[in-house]
């Protein structure tokens, strides 16, 4: 854990490592304060040398101030490195996200990303910067203020080869019995946020339903056992600071009585019982700290694995990426004996499949959710690549292209369109980023966006809110569209991206895109046959397999399924 | 992520606070109690040096030395025992208060309006209910004993040296305030840099949620290297704040720790002189015990200023919290209530005192003809009784979701009488939802009258209303349970039998018996293992079980595969037998076979009518069916 970590310190190595040197020297004033003590009570008060006491308490300030600055300066590298790694981190994990694939994003889930990159990184980063003091700090202490007290009185050290495995012992039982005992109420905080959340999104059906009261008592029932897995927990936990108060006392105590005795032998002055008491203090807050600091090495390598998870995730197709062709003859499309399983799965989502798709035609792609519709044209612009066969675009194999020039040229609408927070140009620049006005209101012309968005005061720099929030669904689609348009493609794919928008207004894009570019290839994912029926070809998918290819006149005529899906929504829907 | 990060009024939320917190007065008062005696064993047990070093530079021997120490031991088991059991205590206290809260939060979220849904995220209120409960917990669990462990320890500390030598004690004072001087300095730089970084913060983190959530269309745009830079401003914005924060709040510990040790020297150099010149009546005794407490004072103050940000943190999340608690519930001072006779036939009771029965009886004249309650049974309610039927009418409706809006209804009417259908027919944000959710009485109108077999809905007891509803929403929220439970929330006294019977109804019954835990199998949150159109049958199932006399029917426009949705229109059309339904419809199927077709544009009924008197109509509900406009 910790060598894997280490590599994101770079750049900020120098602070990493001068941030517990600086911290030794701040232990060595630590241990030298009591030894200067003990000078003075044995050899000034006893001894009635004013001198003296004059010189140490002089030597202790002159300490402090110097232990400050030190301590000061550690501080700021610690931060500085800590941060350091949080910020080599974030952006170690940012980058490594946006070579993912889709498959490997399947695999993530967003919410998942995005406490990675935000709580866990902050997790690791704060604990490294704490870590880098203590855990250097306590060590150092334990050892230097053991070899004092040793010096001042060995036999009397006997003690803390009694103490010390007690207290390491009893830590050790409370954290064996605890945390157990601790998860397990984690995970009842963990159910009863799950029904709250469920409760929330359901509130209505709740309210629909009466059901507040059941609710309430299903919630208490849950809220009650939490209480008492807390207690449970707790109880056990806060055992812990008595404990070690009760170790420390003990060795107080019995310095005291040994110490005491001692000093009545004549083995030992007054300055080394009270700085002895000292190094005991020093000596037990080390042995706590050490405590510590393993309760916050467990706490992060949950996180670190889960980082390091993203980051040890290789990438699909890395090498396309600067290499390559960097032109597109033209827009045909061929699938040759292509098969596809999504990674992890068992079986194939599309199978066997053989299609050819003209430069400048229309295709449309119709059939019931599950059929892989959506996974057919993905492979297309390699958001996924074909487990068996070939796609080939422009008569060439996919693979053969920059995959940055295949992107650019085989645009898709996605069915989540999502605008990002900004103006409509700058989501409009997404598309090209060198686009002009001009050519930014053409392509909301072509996808009927243009009303909108010059209906608006500010125009192309309306204000988009995170999401798009601010603009409905169908608005929303069409802006996706402008955006895509702007990319100038050869080949255009809409993904159900036009299932928001109402058939008029369908149609009317359809016919702008015809005549802003007849040699466009497209292709068009469709739940109603009334918004493909035009295509020059529709292809009926059925369950990974093309069950049937033609025109609308050809598949009425002898396709099933096709014919059925029709049927349904000519009787079926008010609106065909 | 513009929360709150300071309380507004501290005084009222701490006072609101204690008072949840007065419900286990008797712990807490014990916890302070033997924190107190805790905290006074601790100081003792330091005290006891004096006698032991004392006795032992005058050479009293053993028998003194024992007693001193047994003494000692005694004193400091006893404050080590009071830590722990007032740890307890307020652990106790903590736990107990905070669940208190949650529970009252959650009850009052269930009495809110579902208004008050519609202005907030959830995920506010899911951090009111997380993060700002447990800030409360811990700042009650642990703060609170700790802070008053630390102010008791201060206090005693300061008062004990004043005992052992008030002139060195006015010495450490002035010693003191230099150093909470120097504190004071670095912690207002330290909370005005932790809030910049909170600022800096919370726009990485937007950004990533953000862009996390688009990824794959960043993709599909080749837009990764802009994605990249962007975040790297941020990023590096995020380090410079952090770092500037971290080092800041850091900085108290080498801080006080050095300083608490030069005025420690500077005492010890006093007091040594003291010593040596015996003034002041200082001994050797004296000075070590005293320099011991020197050593330790600022810990409690460290301590304090260690809690503050956790108080403060605490102090705002309950501000949240009590802001929930503040909202105003439901209006509901309907006294209509459904009653059954000894048959199971139910009635309206209209208590006389407040309402006008002839009136209701006047309002459906074919009230008149429908058979009344047995006399012996109507002799128990006071006022009418009044059938329940399922007659419902609109007079003159208007409602707006918010005062500064545009209504989304203008004086709608319209009626249905038991056993009519009802379908609504109109283009998106036309109005339809709407009327759904008036009928539910999730809105107020804002004028007009909503009828329920005469009676103004308002009157009746909002419980006995949206029993009598039965509804299938298009967005389906289903519950972490097995099916069987999620079909049972439809009638909690349901017998398995009647489940399956249910199921049998709404076509479900073949589908979950494909499952293979079958009705007990478990859903997942919102029934995400299944897909869309399974999850409308068992909501069909759900509803269909408590058998109300008014149907409300929202039915799904998205995709749902052919088979499925056959199965649907099956389900549902069965459920519709012998009910007033409502419908907002998609299906030309249950469309035409209703009793009226309202088509609604901009919150109007613009056509009404039956199916084929207005095709012939030839007007937008025609062009609906022809395709040309969409639904």
């Amino acid at each position: 854990m910790l060598r894997k970590t280490g590599k994101y310190f770079k750049g900020y190595v120098l602070f990493a490592v001068l941030t517990p040197i600086l911290m030794i020297l701040e232990v060595v004033v630590d241990v030298i304060i009591p030894s200067l003590m003990r000078s003075t009570i044995n050899g000034g008060v006893l001894a009635g040398n004013v001198n003296l006491v004059y010189r140490n308490g002089l030597y202790m300030i002159i300490a402090a101030i110097f232990a400050f600055l030190v301590g000061g300066i550690s501080t700021y590298f610690g931060a500085r490195a800590g941060q350091g790694l949080g910020k080599n981190l974030r952006l170690a994990v940012f980058n490594r996200v946006q070579t993912f694939s889709f498959a490997n994003l399947d695999k993530f889930e967003v919410s998942s990303l995005i406490t990675r990159l935000t709580n866990d990184i902050e997790i690791v980063s704060d604990i490294a910067r704490m870590s880098l003091r203590i855990s250097v700090r306590a060590p150092f202490l334990f050892i230097m203020a053991t070899i004092m007290a040793v010096r001042i009185n060995t036999q009397l050290s006997l003690i803390f080869i009694v103490a010390l495995p007690l207290m390491a012992f009893g830590v050790f039982l409370t954290l064996k019995f605890g945390l157990p005992r601790f998860r397990k109420y984690q995970t009842k905080i963990d159910s009863i946020n799950r029904r709250t959340q469920e409760n929330l999104t359901a509130i209505r059906v709740v309210k629909a339903f009466v059901r507040e009261d059941f609710e309430i008592e299903k919630f208490e029932t849950q809220n009650k056992k939490l209480v008492r897995s807390a207690l449970n927990a707790m109880n056990l936990m806060i055992l812990i600071m008595p404990f070690m108060m009760l170790i420390m006392y003990a060795v107080i105590v019995a310095v005291l009585w040994f110490g005491g005795n001692f000093m009545l032998q004549g083995g030992m002055q007054a300055g080394d019982l009270f700085s002895y008491i000292m190094y005991v203090g020093q000596i037990l807050m080390a042995v706590m700290h050490v405590a510590m600091i393993m309760m916050n090495f467990s706490r992060a390598r949950a996180s670190v694995e889960r980082i390091f998870e993203v980051l040890e995730t290789e990438p699909e197709f890395l090498e396309s990426v600067d290499q390559g062709l960097t032109e597109v003859p033209n827009g045909s499309i061929k699938f040759k004996n292509v098969s596809f399983k999504y990674p992890g799965n068992q079986h194939f989502s599309l199978k066997n499949i053989n299609l050819e798709i003209d430069s400048g035609s229309t295709l449309a792609v119709i059939g019931s959710t599950g059929s892989s519709k959506s996974t057919l044209v993905h492979l297309i612009p390699r958001l996924y690549d074909a487990t068996e066969g070939e796609v080939e675009v422009g008569g060439i194999p996919i693979k053969d292209y920059n995959l940055k020039t295949l992107r650019d040229q085989v645009a898709i609408v996605l069915q989540e369109n999502t605008l990002f927070s900004g103006t409509i140009r700058s989501n409009m620049q997404w598309g090209n980023k060198d686009a002009t006005d001009q050519e930014m209101i053409k392509a909301l012309e072509i996808s009927q966006a243009a009303d909108f968005v010059l209906n608006r005061a500010e125009g192309l720099d309306a204000r988009v809110e995170r999401g798009g929030t601010n603009f409905s669904g169908g608005q929303k689609q069409r802006l996706s569209i402008a955006r895509t348009l702007l990319k100038e493609p050869k080949i255009i794919i809409f993904d159900d991206s036009t299932s928001a928008v109402d058939m008029t207004t369908e149609a009317r894009i359809r016919a702008g895109l015809d005549q802003h570019n007849p040699k466009l290839t497209k292709i068009v994912i469709a739940q109603r046959i009334s918004s493909i029926q035009n295509a020059d070809k529709i292809v009926v998918m059925d369950d990974g397999n093309i069950c049937g290819a033609g025109t609308h006149e050809e598949l009425l005529e002898d396709n099933k399924i096709y014919q059925e899906i029709y049927e349904s929504q000519q009787k079926g829907m008010v609106a065909g | 992520m513009n929360k709150r990060t300071q309380p507004r009024s501290i005084s009222n939320t701490t006072k609101r606070l204690f008072r949840y917190m007065s419900h286990y007065r008797v712990s807490l008062i014990t916890a302070v109690i033997v924190v107190a005696l805790s905290a006074l064993g601790a100081i003792m047990g330091n005290y006891m040096i004096r006698p032991i070093v004392n006795s032992l530079v005058a050479g009293e021997g053993v028998a003194t030395l024992a007693k001193y120490v047994i003494i000692t031991a005694i004193i400091y088991l006893f404050s080590v025992i009071g830590q722990y059991i007032s740890g307890r205590l307020f652990v106790y206290c903590a736990e107990n208060t905070t669940a208190n809260i949650r529970a009252d939060v959650f009850k009052h979220i269930q009495t809110l309006p579902v208004s008050f849904f519609d202005q907030r995220e959830h995920g506010d209120l899911m951090s009111a209910m997380t993060n700002d409960v447990d800030n409360i917990s811990r700042a009650l669990g642990q703060s609170l004993s700790n802070i008053v462990r630390s102010i008791l320890m201060f206090s005693g500390t300061i008062l004990i040296m004043l005992i052992l030598s008030p002139m060195l004690t006015l010495f450490n004072v002035i010693l003191l305030g230099l150093l909470y001087l120097a504190i004071k300095v670095v912690a207002t730089r330290s909370s005005r840099a932790f809030r910049s970084r909170q600022t800096t913060l919370a726009n990485l983190n937007g950004f990533i949620e953000e862009y996390m959530s688009g990824q794959k269309v960043i993709k599909v745009y080749n837009h990764e290297e802009p994605a990249i830079k962007d975040f790297s401003v941020h990023n590096d914005n995020l380090f410079e704040d952090a770092t500037r924060a971290d080092t800041f709040a850091t900085l108290m510990f080498p801080l006080t720790g050095n300083l608490t040790y030069i005025v420690f020297s500077i005492i010890a150099m006093i007091g040594s002189f003291m010593t040596i010149n015996g003034m002041f009546a200082m001994d050797i005794g004296t000075l070590a015990s005293y320099l011991n407490y020197t050593r330790n004072i600022s810990q409690p103050l460290t301590n304090i200023a260690n809690q503050f940000n956790l108080i403060v943190a605490a102090l705002a999340g309950a501000e949240r919290i009590f802001d929930i608690l503040d909202e105003e519930s439901e209006i509901d001072e309907g006294q209509v209530e459904v009653v059954t006779d000894p048959d199971g036939k139910c009635y309206w009771h209209v208590p006389t005192t407040l309402y006008d029965c002839q009136a209701i009886i006047n309002r459906t004249e074919e009230m008149r003809k429908v058979d009344l309650p047995s006399p012996e049974f109507a002799e128990k309610y006071p006022g009418c009784l009044v059938p329940l039927r399922g007659d419902l009418r609109f007079v003159d409706v208007s409602f707006g979701y918010s005062e500064d809006h545009d209504l989304v209804l203008k004086d709608v009417s319209f009626y249905a009488k038991p056993g009519q259908r009802l379908a609504f027919v109109g283009s998106t944000g036309a109005g339809k939802t709407t009327i759904i959710n008036l009928i539910n009485r999730f809105y107020e109108i804002n004028a007009g009258h909503i009828y329920f077999d005469g009676i103004d809905i308002r009157d009746i007891n909002k419980h006995d209303l949206r029993h009598q509803l039965g509804i299938v929403l298009q967005d389906v929220h289903l519950f972490e349970d097995t099916i069987k439970e999620n079909i049972r929330y439809g009638r909690l006294d349901a017998t398995d039998e009647e489940i399956i019977a249910a199921a049998k109804a709404a076509n479900a019954h073949d589908l979950i018996m494909h499952f293979n835990d079958g009705y007990d199998m478990m859903l997942t949150t919102d029934g995400l293992n299944l897909s869309q159109g399974q999850r409308q049958l068992i909501s069909i199932a759900r509803a269909a079980i408590d058998d109300p006399p008014i149907l409300i029917l929202d039915e799904a426009t998205s995709s749902v595969d052919t088979r499925t949705e056959s199965l649907i229109g099956q389900g549902m059309d069965e459920l519709m037998q012998e009910r007033t339904v409502f419908a907002i419809a998609h299906r030309l199927s249950t469309v035409r076979h209703s009793n009226a077709i309202l088509v609604l544009e901009n919150g109007m009924i613009i056509e009404r009518g039956e199916h084929d008197e207005l095709m012939d109509l030839k007007g937008r509900y025609y062009e609906f069916n022809a395709g040309i406009v969409e639904l």
